[in-house]
């Protein structure tokens, strides 16, 4: 059976969340109207990576890629493109190109990207077993059962030098190694899925739009270490990736991928889905063990490491999500192709989350040694409305900002550290010219206050006292003694906290205090805060001689702070401004400044 | 489906991979464009996009990306389908029908030789602009 065009809609959360169900439902009618059902597949897959010009349907063959689709586009796309083979121009993400087809290859977003783990992701149908199957699937775990040894797996693992991607980039070949050499009658497998990083959701799209791999690498793993129990540890905010799980898992079952006696080689092992609440620190691995054993998710000490001691006093193997869907891959191509990819420091690809002020944000695969500015300017195509670049804050909540200066340096795992930032699981947020660099390290300083689990001091009073400084800083009330407490107590959180979230917390302000003194300096001597962000730093006041007494700004002041007649020049009462901004984005004159 | 074997495990996946490999456009070197213009499609162009599609199927040829395109302003000897494969110059071929196809795929894409007696030059740029009138 041959089809003429192939429609694959995005069902990522994203786009779902703007009616790719819907579209898909329409498409599908509307080809069974047109008489072309036949002809056609419609297909839903997982996330293209271009959410922010979702709901995305690509068309195959001509690899047309057709943005911000809605249910109504469906009558015209399959009249017009699949029926008459022209191509919807108005839908295309590239319109005035003068080539013939805007085709995936052409964009700019695509071009510098290298898809090994979301290699399946806006390609196959998550919830069809089949088409994972027919990309290769289960060939890896095929492998492992029936051609090699146990040994030979954490082998190809260490030739490969695959880290984890859940943040601490520990080699995956060892952690396994720990857990296979520990004699114990029973031993677990834990796929961290907890992606608490705000801004980060590369693991929930691999969920969702490549369930399988996920699946089979924890069963590989199952095999190495000799473990016949995995669970999967979710935060219960990502419904859809736990529906596509379950429904893998249960299309494995069937097929006897998971179960007992798995493909007749007399291994057994299956896998079960734990829901977690979402707080932040459960995504650190004890935390994460502990709450699965029913206790409240808080930190222990290591040693010793879950690979020796783990859940219910088992040797456990956790590994994040990412960590898990490069796995299969590494099995079937082997480990020397996986190590030619990257920098001699880490091999592979990562996957970010691209957003902030940048152009084209969404999901971006790249090799490891691509720069930032590869990454911001020719995939995220630049700062969006032609600000000036800022800096890009990678790591999240433990990490730090990169600023101009460093855009042209190779990013893995060492290179971020460097830079005093660190390469986290993910997240990569752009800031431009209007971003006030205080304001954003207070942003994840009281993330992670709000997120301490509050059991060892450094991190819960040293990150309140942080937190206070700060504050103090932003209302103007700063002190030049302030930048040098902060480093005090911020290297005493390092050293002394009891697990990462504590130890990494004071990062984003040590790392921005490092790169934007002159900012802060600012705030705390000159009382100013340059980018107009700080309350309590700027004033709002009406430049005369611009000002043309239009009134616009009068009618529009939420607190009736702007007095002045027709055709004259108004005037702000500062004692009545509540600094909302309205006035400044209202005037088309240009008269009303912020100082 | 009952839980499977190894072998079925692997004659299940040698049947998709050829399915799926059909979705897939990233490697494939030889693109034929069939005219689908009012002109084409009334002169059996639906014909020609069918039989290309189950030649290329038949034939296991996972390479080719069959797509159409309106009027190619070749209205007098429609359908037309024009051929670009590696190691040939891009051909546009007139009058085909079914059995024109079948000897394009084996002489023109296997067998990487012109079909002689239905190649057709493209007109001017300016004759294509104005459709062919
Ligand atoms: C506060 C905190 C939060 C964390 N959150 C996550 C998370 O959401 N997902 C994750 O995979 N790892 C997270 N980690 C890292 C885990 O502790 C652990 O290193 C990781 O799951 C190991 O897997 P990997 O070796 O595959 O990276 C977090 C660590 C800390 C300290
Ligand atoms: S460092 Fe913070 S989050 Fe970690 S154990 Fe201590 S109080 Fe809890
Ligand atoms: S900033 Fe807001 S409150 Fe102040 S004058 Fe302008 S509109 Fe009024
Ligand atoms: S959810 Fe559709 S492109 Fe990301």
């Amino acid at each position: 059976m041959a089809f003429r065009n192939y429609i694959l809609v995005c069902g990522g959360t994203a786009c779902e969340s703007s009616k790719a169900s819907a579209i898909y439902d329409a498409l599908v009618a509307e080809c069974q109207a047109q008489g072309v059902s036949k002809d056609v597949q419609v297909v839903k897959t997982g996330c293209f990576g271009f959410c922010e010009q979702g709901p995305i349907v690509k068309i195959l063959p001509e690899d047309s890629f057709y943005v911000r689709v809605k249910p109504e586009d469906a009558k015209e796309l399959v009249s017009e493109h699949i029926v008459k083979g022209r191509e919807v121009k108005r839908l295309l993400y590239d319109k005035d190109s003068s080539k013939k087809h805007a085709k995936v290859e052409d964009i700019k977003f695509y071009q510098k990207q290298f898809r090994i783990v979301l290699r399946n992701c806006g390609f196959i149908d998550p919830e069809n077993i089949d088409e994972y199957i027919a990309r290769e699937g289960y060939g890896a775990l095929e492998k492992v059962l029936f051609e090699m040894t146990e040994d030979d797996v954490i082998n190809e693992l260490k030739i490969a030098g695959l880290r984890g991607r859940g943040g601490a980039g520990f080699p995956t070949w060892m952690k396994w190694n720990f857990s296979k050499q520990v004699e114990s009658d029973d031993k677990f497998i834990v796929c961290n899925a907890d992606e608490g990083d705000p801004g980060a959701y590369m693991d929930r799209s691999t969920l969702e739009g490549d369930p399988h791999s996920v699946l089979e690498a924890m069963t590989i793993a199952g095999h190495t270490i000799g473990a016949n129990h995995g669970i999967i540890y979710i935060r219960a905010e990502y419904p859809l990736a736990i529906k596509r799980l379950e429904i893998a898992m249960k299309q494995a079952r069937d097929y006897g991928l998971l179960g007992k006696n798995i493909l007749g080689s007399g291994f057994d092992f299956d896998i079960e889905i734990r829901l977690g609440a979402g707080a932040f620190v459960c995504g650190e691995e004890t935390a994460l063990l502990a709450s699965i054993e029913g206790h409240r998710g808080m930190p222990v000490p290591r040693p010793p490491f879950p690979a020796v001691r783990g859940l219910w006093s088992h040797p456990t193997v956790i590994n994040n999500v990412e960590t898990w869907a490069n796995i299969p891959i590494i099995i079937l191509k082997g480990g020397a192709w996986f190590e030619r990819i990257g920098t001699p420091d880490s091999h592979g690809t990562k996957v970010f989350a691209l957003t902030g002020k940048i152009r084209n944000s969404g999901l971006v695969e790249v090799p490891m040694g691509t720069t930032l500015r590869e990454i911001i300017y020719d995939i995220g195509g630049g700062i969006a409305n032609d600000k000036e670049f800022k800096a890009v804050q990678t790591g999240g909540p433990s990490g730090g900002v990169i600023t101009k200066d460093y855009l042209d340096t190779p990013i893995d795992f060492g290179s971020l550290v460097k830079l005093g930032s660190m390469m986290g699981s993910g997240g990569m947020i752009v800031m431009d010219e209007d971003d006030c660099i205080v304001d954003v390290a207070k942003f994840y300083l009281n993330f992670t206050v709000d997120e301490s689990c509050g059991k060892c001091a450094p991190c819960r009073v040293g990150g309140r006292s942080l937190s206070n400084i700060l504050e103090k800083i932003t209302k103007g009330d700063g002190t030049l003694d302030d930048l040098d407490k902060m480093a005090e107590i911020g290297n005493a959180m390092k050293k002394a906290s009891l697990c990462a979230l504590g130890q990494t917390a004071p990062n984003p302000i040590l790392s921005t205090v490092k790169y934007f003194k002159d900012e802060y300096l600012a705030h705390i001597v000159e009382k100013k805060c340059p980018a107009g962000k700080c309350k309590s730093l700027i004033t709002y006041s009406i430049n005369v001689d611009k000002c043309i007494g239009c009134t616009a700004c009068a009618r529009k002041c939420p607190v009736q702070a702007i007095s002045g007649e027709r055709r004259a020049p108004h005037k702000i009462d500062p004692s009545l401004c509540i600094k909302c901004g309205v006035c400044l984005e209202t005037c088309k004159f240009g008269a009303v400044e912020v100082h | 489906m009952a839980k499977m074997t190894l072998e079925e495990l692997r004659k299940l996946r040698d049947k998709k991979k050829v399915e799926i490999k059909k979705r897939d456009v990233s490697d494939r070197d030889t693109h034929i464009i069939v005219g689908m213009g009012t002109c084409g499609i009334a002169a059996g162009g639906k014909v020609v996009l069918d039989t290309f599609l189950r030649e290329l199927d038949s034939r296991h040829l996972d390479n080719v990306i069959v797509t159409q395109t309106g009027c190619m302003g070749l209205c007098y000897v429609e359908p037309t389908v024009e051929v670009i494969s590696p190691g040939m110059p891009p051909v546009i071929y007139g009058k085909v029908d079914a059995s024109v196809v079948k000897r394009i795929v084996d002489e023109h894409i296997v067998g990487k030789q012109m079909v002689s007696d239905h190649v057709f030059d493209r007109p001017s740029a300016d004759i294509i602009k104005d459709g062919g009138k």
